[in-house]
């Protein structure tokens, strides 16, 4: 006994390191915001609330973060929606190739996401759709349905398959079965996808670097004024990114974990 | 009783290469309780889905009242069926489950729920109305998916091995509830099983199925008592089968000479031909016992290998001096006068008229 509790003992303090390592350059960027030194060094300076007064006074960073909100909520829609139908196409049908079919479906994130978005720039302006909020949102789409569908088959998986045929038999036809049987029984992972989507789209840089042209969407601008000068406002910006995103995930997790617990009980 | 509700015309299933249901030629009467049974993967659940349309026949036609139902959709049929799984909805309450069909058919919000109401009264589950499928026991989900198919009032109602998933005090109380409600309620049913006591226990009539094709339709008794082949003997157990070839035949007797010796049978439908093989069985629980070789012409002596205890009744297992093995049947208390143990050696004796010839072919 006494040897397991120092074992819990060694793993705990392991773990604490762990999150330590991850979490202490995003708190340390969020101590400096609140610093009133320009350059994050220690001693810190006085508490000041400067920066984050600047970047609300800032037009350029609302408009990005309008635009970062418009994008991350319509990738979540299409994406959630994508990946809902290959999801159920995988659950419901068997065809030749269904290998292949998943596979190619599952192959966005697994490419380099600057190839990604080089792709997507040449793509989108030699069909002139590049530079506008829209290509923004047709390649967060592309790169997050994968997520969506992923999540929504988990939980498909789960389903008992005579389900829909149950409904059928009790007078459903196919659609009626998908609005009050296969669509309620994916809820949670539904939900759990909008969050997680919109969670990725929210942050991600490289490929709205590309494609967004003039219309930048808040990890674009980070770097624009990075790319300047050493600017605090940027600890301010990221904070704010960093506590949506978060909030996003957990939301999404809280679904997911939700919908696992409900799957144990039956 | 006697009008055809549905009628299978020559169906077979065909799955790629594999022929689930060979021929299927049968009736199912208006009112009746019908069970299919059969060993897995016999195409018991496969007639059964047919039925209600989740699989369409390869060849031949289903008539449901007349009407050709190979086309029909799912959806468009009124056959609601009773799950395995039960395949009850987890995200709806035991109410809502029940509804759902009548939701499905667009019937007014206030109809459904006091319909729905009333089925689960019957049932004697109203008071989990509201409670989530999965706060319920085995019994009470059981209860509401009978329910959620009787609520809407079919012909005919489609069970595919509902109580398998019960404990076994449970099942005996779901099958005094199946047989009240069939009768009060003069619908048809039609119950697939691997279990004989259960076919056996509610059915009018029972469909042996093996390996796609039907063994034999008839009521219980007829089915245990007379056999039509060795397939439905060996399904339907606790019977001693024992082949030879024909040595006389004598109008309503006949003689078969098997390796355990000639016994003597009386006949039926099944033709007999001298020096042609046949076959015959004899219910377990129709044999005699006696320490006294018996007089009568049917007789073997045989030592007993083991002794089953299932309650009150006794399956003796026992072997004659060729290695076949018999079963008897008998109860606890008739057999506790014999004082028997493993290795005795005992007579074994049957009527003629127990005995029952099986059609070879």
């Amino acid at each position: 006994m006494k040897q397991s509790q120092t074992l819990n003992f060694i793993l705990g303090i392991y773990v604490v390191m762990i999150f330590a390592f991850v979490f202490a350059p995003i708190i340390f960027s969020m101590v400096f915001s609140f610093n009133s030194q320009r350059f994050p060094t220690i001693p810190l300076g006085e508490f000041s609330t400067e920066w984050y007064e600047k970047v609300l006074a800032d037009p350029d960073i609302w408009k990005a973060a309008r635009n970062s909100l418009i994008v991350s909520f319509s990738t979540a829609l299409i994406a959630t929606f994508l990946g809902f139908c290959t999801a159920y196409s995988d659950f419901r049908y068997n065809f030749r190739f269904k290998g292949p079919y998943l596979a190619l479906i599952l192959l966005p994130p697994t490419i380099p996401l600057i190839i990604m978005a080089l792709a997507m720039l040449a793509w989108l302006s030699k069909i002139g759709m590049s530079g506008q909020l829209y290509s923004i949102i047709i390649a967060h789409s592309v790169l997050t349905a994968p997520f969506a569908m992923a999540v929504i088959r988990l939980r498909l998986n789960q389903m008992d398959p005579d389900l829909e045929s149950a409904a059928w038999n009790l007078g459903g036809s196919e659609w009626k079965t998908m609005r009050y049987v296969i669509v309620p029984f994916c809820k949670p992972a539904i939900f759990s996808s909008l969050f997680l989507t919109a969670a990725v789209s929210f942050d991600e840089f490289a490929v709205s670097w590309f494609v967004s042209g003039l219309n930048s969407t808040l990890p674009v601008v980070v770097l624009e004024i990075v790319q300047g000068n050493i600017d605090p406002q940027v600890n301010a910006i990221g904070t704010f990114v960093f506590l949506t995103s978060m909030t996003l995930v957990v939301l999404a997790q809280l679904f997911f974990a939700s919908r696992q617990i409900k799957g144990m009980q039956s | 009783m006697s009008k055809p509700l549905v009628i299978f015309d020559k169906v077979q299933k065909h799955f790629g290469s594999f022929v689930a249901v060979k021929g299927l030629d049968f009736e199912i009467h208006q009112g009746e309780f019908l069970a299919i049974m059969g060993p897995s993967g016999c195409g018991k659940t496969t007639t059964l889905r047919m039925l209600a349309g989740l699989e369409e026949p390869s060849v031949g036609e289903i008539r449901l009242n007349g009407r050709v139902m190979n086309d029909v959709a799912p959806h468009e049929r009124d056959t609601p069926l009773v799950w395995q799984s039960l395949a009850l909805f987890p995200f709806l309450t035991a109410r809502e489950n029940v509804e759902f069909g009548l939701k499905m058919r667009g019937v007014s919000k206030a109809e459904r729920k006091q319909r729905a109401i009333k089925w689960l009264d019957k049932m004697g589950i109203l008071e989990f109305e509201n409670r989530h499928i999965s706060t319920l026991s085995g019994g009470q989900r059981q209860r509401v998916a009978l329910a959620r198919s009787l609520v809407m009032e079919p012909q005919i109602l489609l069970l595919d091995e509902p109580l398998s998933a019960l404990d076994a005090h449970l099942v005996i109380r779901m099958q005094a509830v199946l047989t009240d409600l069939q009768r009060e309620l003069g619908i048809t049913f039609v119950y697939v099983t691997h279990s004989q006591s259960e076919a056996f226990a509610m059915a009018d009539r029972v469909i042996i199925m093996g390996k796609g094709e039907i063994g034999q339709i008839g009521t219980p008794k007829e089915i245990y008592r007379a056999p039509a082949n060795r397939f439905v003997a060996e399904f339907v157990g606790r019977n001693n089968i024992l082949a030879g070839k024909v040595k006389s035949v004598d109008g309503r007797a006949a003689e078969i000479t098997t390796p355990s010796g000639i016994f003597t049978v009386p006949t039926n439908e099944v033709q007999l031909l001298e020096g042609h093989s046949a076959s015959f069985v004899i219910s377990a629980d129709l044999m005699h016992i006696a320490t006294e070789e018996p007089l009568g012409t049917n007789k073997v002596f045989c030592k007993l290998i083991s002794e089953e205890f299932v309650g009150s009744m006794v399956t003796l297992f026992l072997e004659d001096a060729q290695g076949h093995e018999f079963k008897v049947q008998m109860q606890e208390r008739e057999l506790s006068k014999f004082d028997l143990h493993s290795g005795d050696e005992i007579w074994l004796s049957w009527d003629v008229q127990s005995a029952h010839v099986l059609n070879e072919s």
